[in-house]
């Protein structure tokens, strides 16, 4: 079954990130995560998503993370590698969130509810592909979200570059 | 016919990342690896939200609903690392406790 090999590379590569040393194969390993959660979508019939996936996040933020690691590290002395801090605390802390989280879900049987049954994925398997449909209710129900997301995208754009830039004296 | 999911499958999926995520955030001390804890973060999120909008009777409500918060985590991971870089350059670290610890 294709879900479980990518749910299990996306859970193995992301535990590596956390319990890696060296931020470099940290990053690297959170590439891999990133790019079995776009397969994971296509089989969720998201197919928009995960390509939208693979652009912002495993050709964007992933390459700004990479140039932040070397930008704010010295390569030859030991700031390559992260150390670790409140590690008993942060076990106990991430374990009580996994056995609440899963706890939850197990007693929530999201399979019995009626809406569940409702719409199943005939529907969407029915068409070739989402981007149509997508664009139609962006143009249509999501305006006002879509509007504002580009002047959020400019205003971050403009922030981020008056930030990093040297300060200059006016 | 691709054979239908689980649910519960992928929300359990969705919260061992969203734990590794947590774990990462308070245990690392690098700034960098805190922002990848809290992508990874959002990335769980996202998951949920797909996995529902399968079973959405108006269609793909969460996958557009994930494809905003894919375009903010876009936003603030920029914006974060240009703080990043300038503190580094402030405190030439950016190991989080010694960031606090200097306080210049």
């Amino acid at each position: 079954m294709l879900f479980y090999i990518f749910a299990a590379v996306a859970i193995v590569s992301g535990a590596y990130m956390v319990l890696t040393r060296n931020l470099l194969y940290a990053g690297f390993s959170l590439l891999l995560t990133l790019l079995s959660i776009a397969a994971i979508y296509v089989l969720l019939f998201a197919d928009f998503v995960a390509v939208t996936q693979l652009m912002v996040y495993v050709g964007g933020v992933l390459v700004l993370i990479l140039f932040g690691i070397m930008l704010s590290s010295r390569v030859h002395d030991k700031s390559v590698m992260s150390e670790n801090t409140n590690v008993g605390w942060g076990v106990t802390i991430s374990m009580l969130t996994l056995i609440g989280l899963s706890y939850t879900i197990w007693q929530a049987g999201f399979s019995s509810l009626p809406w569940i049954h409702q719409a199943d994925t005939s529907v969407l398997a029915g068409q070739k592909s989402t981007v149509q449909l997508i664009g139609i209710k962006l143009m249509t129900d999501f305006v006002l979200p879509f509007e504002i997301a580009s002047l959020l995208l400019l205003i971050a754009l403009m922030g981020a570059a008056y930030i990093a830039t040297e300060k200059q004296k006016v | 016919m691709l054979t239908q999911i689980p649910l519960e499958h992928i929300l359990l999926l969705s919260a061992v990342l969203f734990t590794i995520g947590v774990l990462a955030v308070i245990t690392k001390r690098h700034a960098v690896v805190v922002l990848m804890g809290i992508e990874l973060i959002f990335n769980a999120a996202n998951l949920n939200l797909v996995a529902f909008s399968r079973h959405d009777p108006q269609l793909l409500q969460g996958q557009l609903f994930s494809l905003f918060v894919v375009l903010v985590a876009a936003a603030e991971a920029a914006v974060a690392l240009a703080i990043v870089l300038k503190v580094y350059q402030h405190f030439k670290t950016a190991n989080l406790n010694e960031i606090v610890s200097k306080e210049v």
